[in-house]
């Protein structure tokens, strides 16, 4: 068959109907990774032998006619940045190269119970502060649609394993883009759902208000299925929300009649030709099928990417505060206490995360917190103001997920003000706590894929998946 | 050498008399709270386990982990809170970022510029009264022990970390800057511990470091009306070093000052070997907590409704337990050092029994003496003694049945012997009463065998009083009541 | 990106490596001076807004009062604890003496 792998959702109800086995698939998974993770480095770890095990477990139950979960049998990556007590979690740092946790983070729990198969970890930039996967301590991931360029990031592992068939869906982390840009920039799906509605237990954070697990698949469908398993209240995180579950399936596959799509006006002047044109060939699709497109005005949006560089940056500084070699991890040694400290976090710790442990420091030092960080909340309060007006006119807002295709690498290392850049589109989402979803649509000049972001209202992650399955169906019939 | 406290204490009031200063001080209570779990994970809260063996993904600060607040922590801090007459009100938690081994995460999760409890104040036994600016929640840290040869820290090769400790819930009380001796600080950390004793929320073990004491001390010239550089005393376990760290600390101030030099601000060690606070470092040092909003919790908005619920759930106050006792001394004759006593009653749990028993009917004078001395040797006893059996023994004592030797001896029985009547006592202890016929009978007896001596009494020789006593005594194998048989004995005289 | 002005200074980039218990070289201390300097040249747009009404948002979901009931649950095992020490002894994680304290 040979668009098998293009459906997780099929897949998996090929293994309930027993018409394949999840030995097969896995398989057939482990097939692709023996054959292409050496040379586009997505997963971290595997464990072959384990995941077969697993799959074994799951056919029997199945053979047997007994009740399974929801990815029975399935495939998945988990981006290295959450905790599995199988397998090593290193955040791609080398402070945590042979870190082994006590405990499963939540979303594992929740994957486990619905019987998935859980391949491996991937890579990612150094506790998922990047935008291209480079600053992985364990060298980077390529880009499979172009080896020589990056897969985005920080999930970048993640994007690539699902694009390259090493992994049916997988899940990564989503701060500042670091779910959407690398699925725009691989051309798959991903999402980062509203701000609670995944656990972030187990979850190495890097910027708590603003982090969240979300899933990557081939199709929006697929996205569907895995926020339906893990998503949902856990008393183990304090920000979790306590709301009725939803089943985001049955979003999927519905028309746009009534739905009002906004576009925003600020971001005109920011895009390039190409961008544009790729925007309004999506647009004139929606129109075209019974979209209402409402232009709408978000002032403060264009001070989006100033506040998470600040907000992120201080929550950082002081999330990576405990690995300081006492407990686990690397530890450099010195003559007292402090100097270890020094040197295990000195050694330990990449440019780019020492980068912005400086920023986030500097952003909540005395004297310079009203300035920074308080400021950096207040324009938080401003965007989310702006954004619930918007949303009082139209359901969803449309965008183009990157200012560019995925880039060479090594273009913008030295340049962080640059690579920052790359999440123009996306930071908005994260500082207001919305769902969004990035659907592939269009390549740019260098045939690269490009994605189209859906934005909508916290806790509306069913009107992105409703109108990103649509754009999804309109692509291809297109 | 170590000067007896009152030396010291008259000394340094004679030195700030003759050097024309004063002290103000202010103190920051660390209390640990009674839950059974700790502030942020279900970890049991309890002291002295294997070490390491009371943690898990959260209280180690494990990659990954995040907090979730203990709800009876939040209700004890709000008891706390009324007990010390503060404002209860929304709050938050902030982040105080520092690095420090014994702190998993390298930081504490505490409350910063909106704490929980704000503005109360606390009423001193002599009437002072000190201010309360906040009372809030926090962490508490885990364990270092420092290894070396000397047992100086400076020396030490190496330390270990035991973070049993770690994340069990504190409330950090912090007094207005309005103590101006050791006296006055020792006096409001001894009546501060009993009125948060008195909610159930804390133990208040200075010894096993459930109650720990930080002191900010600075001095000034009286005439001046701006404060002094202040010091922080760190970590002092003891009502006495509180004193002495205090103490030494104006002492070293004022040498400071009239040696020219200035007072740096610092934060300082008590050494108790030493006797003297010692240098742990200069705010040039002090850290920049860079202190923010905690990301992973949310705000505690208590509400009116359930404050007024802890409020009704709580055991009553301190002061109104006081009162209560103090009601029922009323039309009484006067004891010395009452409110002392009633304090004393009261911190020992005795009050309740103290009640039950006065209610029936017996002489609270003499309940009251009973259980702040002979029953407090045995306070667990003593909570669970028989009202009844109990008051129908001071009634014997009142009625002069018994003698008040008497009386503590059966009360002691009665302590050991809690299922065991009053009447069996007696009979097992071969108690006999000599009330006034009995006495009576023995002293006409003795006036009968003794003719000569009772002649000698009778014209005022008051050394055979005692000869007389000390007969009696012996003939009624020590029972008789001392009072009663002067009393005979005095009106034999007038009547012969 | 040039700045005019220089938004932190070389000596602030020190005071700030020491607070987060890092080491720089030479090399990185200039190396960061420029980019954080680019950065929050950036980020000081938001200096030339209007916001003293604005309340601060830390959480980008309005919820409170989350608690967790006040009940012992298992910890984990003292050597799962211990496996990941860098050092130990007697189930105590060992560290380098502390010198201030
Ligand atoms: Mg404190
Ligand atoms: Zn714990």
């Amino acid at each position: 068959m040979d668009n098998f792998f293009e459906s997780a959702y099929s897949i998996a109800q090929q293994i309930k109907d027993n018409s394949i086995t999840s030995k097969e698939v896995v398989s057939k998974y482990f097939d692709n990774i023996e054959s292409k993770n050496s040379e586009l480095n997505a997963f971290l770890i595997t464990d072959k032998q384990a995941a077969i095990r697993q799959a074994e477990i799951v056919d029997q139950k199945i053979q047997a006619g007994q009740q399974v979960g929801t990815l029975a049998g399935l495939p998945v990556a988990i981006k290295d940045n959450i905790c599995t007590d199988d397998f090593t979690t290193t955040c791609a740092s080398k402070i945590l190269r042979e870190w082994k946790p006590p405990y499963n983070a939540t979303v594992i729990q929740k994957l486990i119970s619905q019987d998935a198969i859980i391949l491996g970890k991937t890579n990612l930039d150094e506790f998922a502060m990047g935008s291209s996967t480079e600053h992985s301590a364990f060298g980077p991931t390529k880009n499979p649609v172009d080896p020589s360029r990056v897969p985005g990031g920080s999930s970048g592992g993640s994007a690539c394993a699902v694009k390259t068939d090493m992994a049916s869906v997988a899940l990564g982390s989503d701060t500042g883009g670091s779910i959407r840009q690398p699925a725009a920039f691989c051309g798959i799906v991903g999402m980062k759902p509203t701000y609670g509605l995944v656990s972030r237990y187990g979850l190495i954070a890097f910027a708590s208000s603003l982090d969240q697990i979300g899933p990557f698949g081939k199709t929006v469908k697929d996205c569907a299925l895995v926020l339906n398993a893990i998503s949902g209240h856990d008393p183990y995180d304090s920000t979790s929300l306590d709301i009725k579950s939803d089943d985001y399936l049955q979003y999927v596959d519905r028309d746009l009649k009534g739905i009002r799509i906004g576009l925003i006006e600020e971001f005109d002047e920011v895009l390039d030709v190409s961008l544009r044109e790729n925007l309004e060939s999506a647009t004139n699709l929606f129109k075209q099928n019974g979209a209402e497109i409402v232009k709408v005005s978000l002032p403060y949006v264009k001070y989006a990417l100033s506040t998470y560089y600040l907000i992120a940056p201080a929550e950082a500084s002081s999330n990576l505060a405990r690995f300081d070699g006492v407990r686990y991890g690397l530890r450099v040694d010195g003559d007292n206490v402090e100097e270890m400290m020094i040197n295990t976090r000195t050694q330990g710790f990449g440019q780019e995360v020492k980068r912005r442990i400086m920023l986030g420091t500097y952003a909540l030092s005395s004297g310079y917190y009203d300035a920074y960080y308080k400021t950096a909340q207040k324009l938080r309060t401003a965007l989310i103001s702006d954004f619930k007006k918007v949303y009082d006119q139209v359901d969803v807002i449309i965008c183009p997920t990157t200012p560019t295709g995925a880039f060479e690498f090594g273009a913008k290392l030295d340049d962080p003000l640059q690579m920052y850049m790359s999440d123009i589109f996306t930071i908005p989402s994260n500082l207001a706590g919305h769902p969004a979803i990035s659907v592939p649509f269009g390549t740019d000049s260098n045939g690269m894929p490009l994605g189209i972001q859906i934005l909508a209202d916290g806790l509306n992650d069913s009107k992105v998946i409703h109108v990103g399955s649509a754009l999804e169906t309109l692509r291809t019939e297109g | 050498m170590e000067m007896p406290a009152n030396t010291v204490k008259n000394d340094i009031e004679d030195f700030l008399k003759d050097t024309g200063f004063e002290a103000t001080i202010g103190l920051e209570v660390h209390c640990e709270l009674k839950t059974a779990t700790k502030l942020w994970c279900s970890c049991k809260n309890s002291f002295g386990n294997e070490p390491n063996t009371l943690v898990c993904p959260v209280c180690l600060g494990l990659p990954g982990s995040l907090p979730v607040l203990n709800k009876r922590a939040v209700e004890y801090a709000i008891r706390i809170g009324l007990a010390l007459n503060c404002t209860v009100q929304n709050s938050i938690f902030h982040r105080k970022n520092y690095f420090y081994p014994d702190m998993p995460k390298d930081f504490q999760i505490s409350q910063y510029d909106i704490p929980i409890n704000a503005d109360g104040y606390v009423t001193l036994p002599d009437g002072g009264s000190v201010g309360i600016v906040r009372a809030h929640i926090e962490e508490d840290t885990g364990k270092s022990t420092h290894f070396s040869a000397s047992g100086r820290i400076h020396e030490s090769s190496a330390t270990l970390i035991d973070y049993n400790r770690a994340g069990i819930p504190l409330v950090e009380i912090v007094s207005a800057p309005d103590i101006t001796s050791s006296e006055m600080a020792k006096a409001y950390v001894t009546e501060l511990r009993n009125i948060i004793v008195a909610t159930g929320a804390t133990d208040g073990k200075m010894e096993e470091g459930s109650m720990r004491v930080d002191a900010n001390v600075s001095v000034k010239r009286i005439q001046d009306s701006e404060l002094g550089t202040r010091c922080e005393i760190k970590n002092l376990n003891s009502l006495r070093s509180l004193g002495k760290a205090i103490n030494y600390e104006i002492k070293r101030q004022v040498d400071n000052i009239l040696s020219g030099q200035k007072v740096v601000q610092q934060t300082r060690h008590f050494n108790e070997d030493l006797n003297q606070t010692v240098t742990l470092r200069t705010k040039e040092e002090a850290e920049d907590y860079r202190y923010f909003p905690e990301p992973d919790l949310v705000p505690l908005n208590p509400g009116a409704a359930w404050i007024e619920q802890i409020k009704a759930e709580m055991p009553p106050l301190l002061i109104e337990r006081r009162r209560m006792v103090q009601d029922l001394m009323r039309e009484t004759q006067e004891i010395d050092q009452l409110q002392s006593a009633i304090a004393i009653l009261v911190d020992l749990n005795l009050d309740s029994v103290f009640k039950q028993t006065v209610g029936i009917g017996a002489n609270p004078t003499i309940a009251l003496k009973r259980l702040t001395n002979e029953a407090a040797n045995a306070v667990e006893a003593a909570r669970n003694l028989n009202p009844e059996q109990f008051a129908k023994l001071i009634q014997l004592e009142t009625d002069n049945k018994i003698s008040t030797t008497q009386s503590k001896t059966i009360l002691s029985k009665m302590l050991e012997n809690p299922d065991k009547t009053l009447d069996i006592l007696i009979s097992e202890l071969n108690i006999v009463s000599f009330g006034e016929a009995e006495t009576t009978a023995l002293v006409e007896q003795l006036i009968k065998d003794k003719p000569d001596e009772f002649e000698r009494f009778k014209q005022g020789d008051d050394k055979v009083t005692q000869f007389f006593i000390g007969q009696i005594m012996r003939l009624s194998k020590g029972q008789a009541n001392g009072k009663l048989v002067t009393e005979i004995l005095m009106k034999k005289r007038n009547q012969f | 990106m040039t700045q005019d002005k220089s938004f932190i200074s070389k000596e602030q980039v020190l005071h700030v490596a020491a607070l987060a218990k890092l080491n720089l070289s030479d090399q990185e201390v200039t190396k960061f001076t420029a980019q954080l300097s680019d950065i929050l040249g950036y980020a000081n747009e938001l200096s030339e807004l209007e916001l003293k009404d604005v309340s601060p948002t830390a959480h980008p979901i309005e919820l409170e009062n989350v608690f967790r009931d006040d009940t012992v649950l298992k910890s984990i095992d003292n050597s799962k604890v211990i496996q990941n020490a860098p050092e130990s002894l007697n189930s105590q994680f060992k560290v380098p003496p502390i010198l201030d304290d």
